[in-house]
């Protein structure tokens, strides 16, 4: 593919160091009298620092009646022209940007699924592409089939972190979940992961799922620390349109809104009590194994998807590829979201993290730090424990979180 | 063409709503072939989009028809249409003063209601000769001849020629044009006195300013002369003069005493302009004005306030624009801490309000918060002296009120007899007192009952209909002020009073109404970050509360694979939500809260 074409496929145009040139962001949101920030490609991202690069795998054994994410059913010959195809755009994206990428993950659908051949091929793209040095490179599988070989495959291939689909330690919480695996059969998976050398193991857990109770999620959480999973990604039972769970939502016998936020936190607190530290909205850690890559989602810093479904956010702009492997196979160009980055997104993202929103980094990304008002807004809900202010910034508490959404705006557009 | 003064006719239709008046006023407009049928729009008259869709004609209108009668000869016959609504009686009065005859026009199912006889009435009064026609004998339920009966017991007028007629299907139009004909009669006048001329319409073009309907008395008035308007005291020279014809504009050298006509004399408001006044001749000035002027005095306030604030200025210039056209509304600038920034608007009666309201909303693009309608309170103060409060916020402390008194008003119910009850349950609710009661006809009845006006403008329309579903008719005038034991009502959010929606209200009624404002804020209040209590409370002491409880989850909780999309989506709309919402100390409200409170259904 030679470059005009490729740019067609990917939307934005090359970077500002491909043209030589300086491309000087200094938005509505720079004071007067500061010095612009230094020149990005992404407001706040060093010109031609690494990206993360996202490959999603759109293939499942069956769909989970909760799981919205893209799916469609594996057949051996799909999976493999999907494998060519996510390959060649590896290869022509590469050429086309000439960026190095520090992470790369697989997601779902369940990448286990595509075999230990085709999630090499395009790992090995993507290393000769992006350089991948010092890389975290994440695969998520799920729990249920007989995955002790691939994991030794990966491991060898350089694959170092594993994300698993457990979603919880109870088999009658798996059932209703309309899961294909048991409790058991999960903790055989993450011993299998042990042993085939992985020490970064994140597992899914889901919360205020139906039949959830405060004692079988402490079993839950139990379960990951026995287990010896690094990080515990914990998230709330979304129902989402056009799922099962969706069609007949009344169906459900699912914990209400005030027994749905006990739930999450008493996880939040279950989790950190057996050291996981929250950092993020539904996410948990052992000190330093945090998600590099899905930090610079939080971060609004840069990643490259691929494959259908895939979002991306580079040099300024958001697009994103339909969700349809038929439109992908055929080529078809990525759907523009315009441009991102800016102060209000970067906001919205930075304040699902426990780190929240602070000075420096604004100064860093914005040439000024977080707005007064902003603040202020945030220090009123101190006093009822949604906001932890500083000097330099604030954060939301687990029941900041859990309002984050009416928090978030509030605290930005609140007249 | 020339028509001498013995062959004008100037008439009016008068009608209850829906009885048939517009459709009527088509059917003339067909007979004299005024309109070509391809411009011939139902209900011509009515050219308010407003007024066709409620059915209800809210300006008066005129237009000069050319008659070719069965004698013959050419007659000049000037229909008025009068405005159907009790809001507006003082216009129908003036337009009925342009007038020899009236066609009363009454519906053949439903008989009389009560805007046939206050209409009647009002005509009687100004001494027209009343020409009764039955509408609607196409209807299965039509019973021409017991409304007949009717119109002779109850009105008192001779029916026996009144011709029966179907305006919808143009059945025996005609011989309500020979009666026209013969028994309106001509008008009489000085053509030679000076010029004494009736204003009983006016309205703003935009390129030939204000267009003022006359009716010429005596002496005449032609372009060039220059014209005073007697009680307002301004002058204008006349650019043009001439009739209204069906579509268009028909211009005239000059417009006689016995005619009706329009005069264009580059007037910027219809204030200047006002309806009842009485046009002169600045170098010859009659000596007295026609009888009968009266300022508007608007009856019922309320504030009208942007739903979003940035909108104030294109609020003021619509108030201004409406008020080119509608000497009777008043507007001036009020600041509520609830609301921002908005109007303290006055007007004839709560129709004439939906109406205005409808039209800033419609005509202009506006989205309006208003809050609840006030009537002109009398408050005698301990220290001596009177005030006026139309505005809740203008209340004075009770240790300042010798004694608080209230509008009462006299109403007249007509309804079938089997919603007696639950008329007399309803007024009695409303704090009415009976008078007497009469029976129309054999199954109808006319209630009389002395009404407080607050009890009015709020939300009696609405109730009177559902408890008579839909069969009663209503009418009411002022007839003075009365003692009363006055409360104001505060709502309090989060510890905050609302200014916007506190009221005055009788102290017996104070807590019901408390307790539903309170149900219905917390119903449309949604739940914020914290625990926002509603209370009500009457000079400091609460008298309802209602808890909105904190949102306790709204979170997206899953945000991988790069896919932001939804969160920013969701957070452009709260951006959006958060532009439309009141904010009242920490509490957000959304518009629609204020609104539910001013209607609560019984």
């Amino acid at each position: 593919m030679n470059r005009r074409r490729a740019a067609a496929f990917f939307g934005p145009p090359p970077t500002a160091r491909e043209k030589g040139g300086v491309v000087c962001r200094s938005g509505p949101e720079t004071a007067p009298g500061i010095t612009p920030p230094r020149p990005y490609d992404t407001p706040g991202v060093r010109a031609g620092s690494a990206c993360g690069l996202y490959v999603h795998v759109p293939f499942c054994a069956g769909k989970c009646p909760y799981c919205d994410f893209y799916s469609v059913r594996a057949t051996g010959e799909r999976m493999d022209g999907y494998t060519d195809r996510i390959v060649q755009e590896i290869e022509s994206e590469a050429g086309r940007l000439g960026r190095k990428a520090d992470t790369l993950y697989f997601g779902g659908g369940t990448p286990s699924l595509l075999g230990a051949r085709r999630l090499i091929r395009i790992l090995e793209a993507a290393k000769r592409g992006f350089g991948l040095e010092n890389a975290e490179i994440t695969v998520e599988a799920n729990p249920g089939d007989e995955l002790s070989g691939l994991f030794r495959e990966l491991r060898a291939a350089g694959v170092n972190r594993l994300s698993l689909g457990v979603q919880s330690a109870d088999d009658a919480e798996l059932r209703l979940l309309g899961r294909r695996h048991t409790a058991r059969q999960a903790a055989r998976c993450v011993s299998d992961a042990r042993d085939a050398g992985f020490e970064n193991i994140s597992l899914d857990l889901m919360l205020a799922v139906q039949g959830q109770t405060e004692r079988s999620l402490e079993r839950s959480v139990a379960f990951c620390a026995d287990a010896g999973a690094s990080h515990v990604s914990a998230y709330l039972l979304t129902i989402e349109p056009g799922t099962a769970y969706g069609k007949n939502r009344e169906a459900l016998r699912l914990p209400d809104e005030d027994a749905a936020a006990s739930l999450y936190l008493s996880a939040c607190a279950e989790l950190e009590k057996r050291g996981y530290r929250q950092y993020e909205i539904s996410n948990f850690a052992k000190p330093g194994k945090e998600s590099r890559h899905n930090l610079k989602y939080w971060r609004c810093e840069e990643y490259l998807g691929f494959g259908p479904a895939a979002h991306s956010f580079l040099g300024g702009k958001r697009f994103f590829r339909k969700r349809s492997i038929g439109a992908f196979l055929r080529g078809e160009a990525p759907v523009p979201e315009g441009d991102g980055g800016g102060f209000e997104e970067y906001a919205m993202l930075a304040l699902r993290l426990s780190e929240g929103l602070r000075d420096a980094r604004c100064l860093a990304r914005f040439g000024r730090p977080v707005p007064a008002r902003v603040k202020a807004a945030a220090k009123r809900y101190e006093p009822a424990g949604l906001t932890v202010c500083g000097p330099d910034g604030f954060r939301f508490t687990p029941r900041g979180f859990l309002v984050s959404d009416a928090l978030t705006a509030e605290l930005l557009f609140a007249k | 063409m020339e028509i001498p003064r013995e062959r004008i006719r100037n008439f009016c239709i008068i009608a209850h709503i829906d009885h048939g008046k517009s459709t009527l006023a088509d059917r003339i407009l067909e007979q004299t072939q005024a309109v070509p049928l391809r411009e011939m729009e139902n209900q011509i008259l009515d050219d308010m989009d407003l007024e066709r869709e409620r059915g209800i004609t809210i300006k008066a209108h005129a237009v000069t028809l050319v008659y070719h009668a069965k004698d013959g000869r050419d007659y000049a016959f000037n229909l008025i249409d009068t405005p159907g609504h009790v809001d507006f009686n003082y216009e129908v009065s003036r337009s009925l003063a342009a007038c020899e005859g009236a066609v009363l026009v009454v519906d053949a199912s439903q008989g009389i209601e009560a805007q046939t006889l206050a209409n009647t009435y009002l005509a009687v009064d100004a001494g027209l000769e009343i020409l009764p026609v039955i509408n609607k004998i196409d209807l299965p339920s039509a019973r021409p001849e017991e409304v007949r009966k009717e119109i002779e017991d109850v009105i008192g007028i001779p029916a026996d020629d009144a011709p029966c007629i179907s305006a919808k299907f143009g059945t025996n139009i005609g011989a309500v044009m020979e009666q026209i004909v013969r028994r309106v009669p001509p008008p009489g006048g000085d053509e030679d006195a000076p010029l004494r001329a009736l204003i009983f319409d006016s309205y703003y073009d935009p390129y030939r300013g204000v267009i003022v309907h006359i009716r010429v008395r005596d002496g005449r008035v032609k372009p060039g002369d220059v014209i005073r308007m007697m009680s307002v005291g301004s002058e204008f020279t006349v650019v043009e003069c001439g009739t209204m014809g069906a579509t268009k504009f028909v211009p005239c050298d000059c417009l006689r005493a016995g005619e009706v006509g329009v005069i264009a004399a580059s007037i910027k408001e219809v204030r200047e302009a006002r309806v009842g006044d009485t046009v002169t001749l600045a170098d010859r000035p009659a000596k007295e004005p026609l009888p009968g002027y009266r300022p508007v005095q608007p009856m019922v306030f309320c504030g009208i306030y942007p739903a979003d604030g940035a909108k104030y200025p294109d609020l003021r210039d619509a108030l201004e624009k409406l008020q080119l056209n509608d000497a009777a509304l008043s507007f001036e600038p009020e600041t509520s801490a609830a609301l921002g920034f908005g109007f303290r608007c006055g007007f004839l009666g709560l129709l004439h309000m939906e109406v205005v309201q409808e039209r800033l909303e419609r005509e202009y693009d506006l989205d309006l918060i208003t809050t609840a309608p006030s009537v002109v309170y009398h408050i005698l103060l301990t220290g001596g002296g009177m005030i006026s409060v139309d505005n809740p916020a203008n209340y004075p402390d009770p240790s300042q009120i010798a004694e608080a008194q209230e509008p009462i008003a006299g109403a007249h119910i007509y309804a079938p007899k089997e919603y007696v009850g639950n008329i007399m349950e309803l007024c009695q609710e409303r704090r009415g007192t009976f008078l007497d009661m009469d029976y129309v006809d054999a199954d109808r009845v006319d209630i009389h009952y002395e009404l407080p006006l607050n009890e009015i403008v709020y939300d009696f329309f609405d109730a009177l209909k559902s408890r008579t579903r839909g069969y009663a008719s209503f009418d009411y005038e002022l007839t003075g002020y009365r003692r009363s034991r006055l409360v104001k009502l505060d709502i309090l959010l989060n510890g905050e009073p609302v200014d916007a929606l506190s009221f005055i209200i009788h102290e017996d009624k104070a807590y019901a109404r408390a307790r539903k404002m309170a149900e219905k804020l917390k119903e449309k209040i949604p739940r914020q970050l914290f625990e926002v209590p509603i209370q009500a409370c009457v000079g400091g002491r609460i008298i309802a509360r209602e808890t909105v409880k904190a949102l306790r989850k709204d979170v997206l909780a899953k945000c991988y694979g790069g896919d932001i999309s939804r969160k920013k989506k969701l957070l452009e709309k709260q951006k959006e939500g958060k532009k439309r919402m009141r904010r009242l100390g920490t509490v957000e409200v959304p518009p629609e809260a204020f609104l539910s409170v001013l209607k609560l259904d019984e």
